[in-house]
């Protein structure tokens, strides 16, 4: 039998090389039965665009720890939407400063998760975010 | 316009959401796939299939790349990648794309990642559906990479016109290939990882292998022929796999990987093996429908309170699971 499913794309975009954050994160909501498509390292936003469209996921995750997420995050937001692709929830996990965190939500990010954020938490409010 | 028009016109968001419908067979996807199913029977379906830790995903990127770098038709190449859902949560992660990031930014490529949702042959069900719309779509390669689990994974012989099986040095010794499944679906033998030590000992137990096979097939086919085993003389009506070497993650082999699936498909062609898989896959596609439209029908007849009476009187060892099953049958018809 088949059913909806929640996909997810997790991806790392910009030069950092530590993704286990993540694997973490990709993991956890795999637990929590939802598809996630992992992209791997150091993903330009132009990829990671083209595989939310190839993918038609409901989500997307990005983990960003370089500091970059200023200059990232609204390219994708963009993209996605050049691509028709307004109805995706965008997610950011990483360092992210407490400063950036509203102008980021203003953009369109639905949920901005910092160092020992709840994987439970992170779950809940994809569900929501999707409304399955 | 409709989403089947706008998939025909190219559009790559209207294939995406028209795939992700079919994979959730959603009501509303099966009109549209006979409305492109017209469409279909163009594309030459590429089945890549081995176990684990083989390089199926690396193969599978560098032969897309190929297609669309090398080949002077610069055909279009469509991908369906498949990894395995949990058992328990039914959840996924789907990493094929991880070594596909050279196939990103060309418009002639669409690789789509697909979780088995609790298939066991190495594809999902859905996975002949997702095909037909890449090859109504225009896709003229279409490349089905499976799980990668072992042995049984012999469905997607049965939707594929060419098969590659890819095994890499030191994974197994000859009794692993002499062992029926996996070894006798292949159309083209791939050793991937060829620079590797051992690659002699795996190259010359599938020779071996092969060479066990074929003779025995060439005197079967050819009953009441004189024919001799010990010299299998070129037949142009058989096709004997290539074993082959490549290193996916330098490039090499994949030129001879890539005549050797031009070959075969003309062989297919030739022979009238092309028709003849044709008809096997739409076939047991029907079947599979056939078997779900049947397991509906009769779950909207049974009630599940009778359904679950049934499996109780068959735990307490009051009927036998036949009888249950003849019981609820009959229950239905009457």
């Amino acid at each position: 039998m088949t059913e909806k499913k929640i996909r997810v794309l997790v991806a790392k975009p910009g030069l950092d090389g530590h993704d286990r954050g993540a694997k973490v994160v990709a993991r956890a909501l795999r637990d929590a039965g939802m598809e996630v498509i992992y992209t791997g390292l150091r993903q330009t936003p132009e990829m990671i665009a083209e595989a939310a469209l190839q993918e038609d996921v409901d989500v997307v995750g990005l983990s960003i720890l370089s500091g970059a997420h200023m200059a990232l995050a609204p390219r994708i937001l963009e993209l996605l939407k050049k691509n028709g692709q307004d109805q995706v929830k965008v997610f950011i996990g990483g360092i992210i400063p407490d400063e950036d965190m509203p102008r980021l939500k203003e953009m369109g990010i639905t949920g901005i998760y910092g160092p020992g954020a709840s994987t439970d938490d992170i779950i809940k409010d994809v569900r929501e975010a999707v409304k399955v | 316009m409709s989403l089947t028009q706008s998939i025909l016109d190219g559009n790559r968001l209207a294939l995406a959401r028209l795939l992700t419908q079919a994979e959730n067979d959603a009501p509303e996807s099966r009109a549209d796939l006979a409305e492109l199913f017209p469409y279909t029977g163009k594309a030459h379906l590429i089945g890549v299939t081995g176990a684990p830790g083989t390089g199926k995903s690396s193969l599978v990127n560098q032969l897309a790349l190929f297609y669309r770098k090398n080949d002077p038709s610069r055909k279009k190449v469509a991908i369906v990648a498949v990894d395995p859902s949990s058992p328990f949560t039914g959840g996924a992660v789907l990493g094929d794309r991880v070594r596909m990031r050279d196939l990103s930014g060309d418009e002639g490529v669409f690789i789509r990642s697909m979780a088995t949702r609790g298939s066991l042959g190495g594809i999902a069900q859905k996975t002949a559906s997702l095909v037909q719309i890449f090859d109504a779509a225009g896709y003229e390669v279409i490349i089905i990479e499976t799980v990668g689990a072992g042995q049984s994974e012999v469905d997607v012989a049965r939707l594929a016109h060419t098969t590659l099986v890819v095994e890499a040095p030191g994974l197994g010794d000859e009794i692993q290939a002499i062992k029926a499944g996996i070894l006798e679906i292949a159309d083209i033998l791939v050793i991937n990882k060829a620079d590797r030590p051992g690659v002699e000992n795996t190259e010359r137990a599938l020779r071996s292998t092969l060479e066990l096979a074929h003779p025995v097939k060439r005197v079967f086919r050819h009953h009441g022929k004189d024919m001799s085993i010990s010299a299998p003389t070129a037949d142009p009506t058989m096709w004997i796999p290539p074993v082959l070497k490549t290193v996916a993650t330098e490039g090499k082999g994949i030129d001879e990987l890539v005549a050797a699936i031009a070959k075969h498909a003309d062989h297919l062609r030739q022979s009238g093996d092309w028709a003849a898989r044709d008809r096997a896959r739409l076939g047991s596609e029907m079947e599979t429908l056939l078997q779900e439209a049947l397991m509906d029908r009769f779950h909207e007849n049974v009630q599940p309170q009778k359904y679950n009476e049934m499996v109780e009187k068959v735990l307490n060892r009051n009927i036998s699971p036949h009888e249950a099953v003849t019981s609820l049958l009959n229950g239905n018809q009457e």
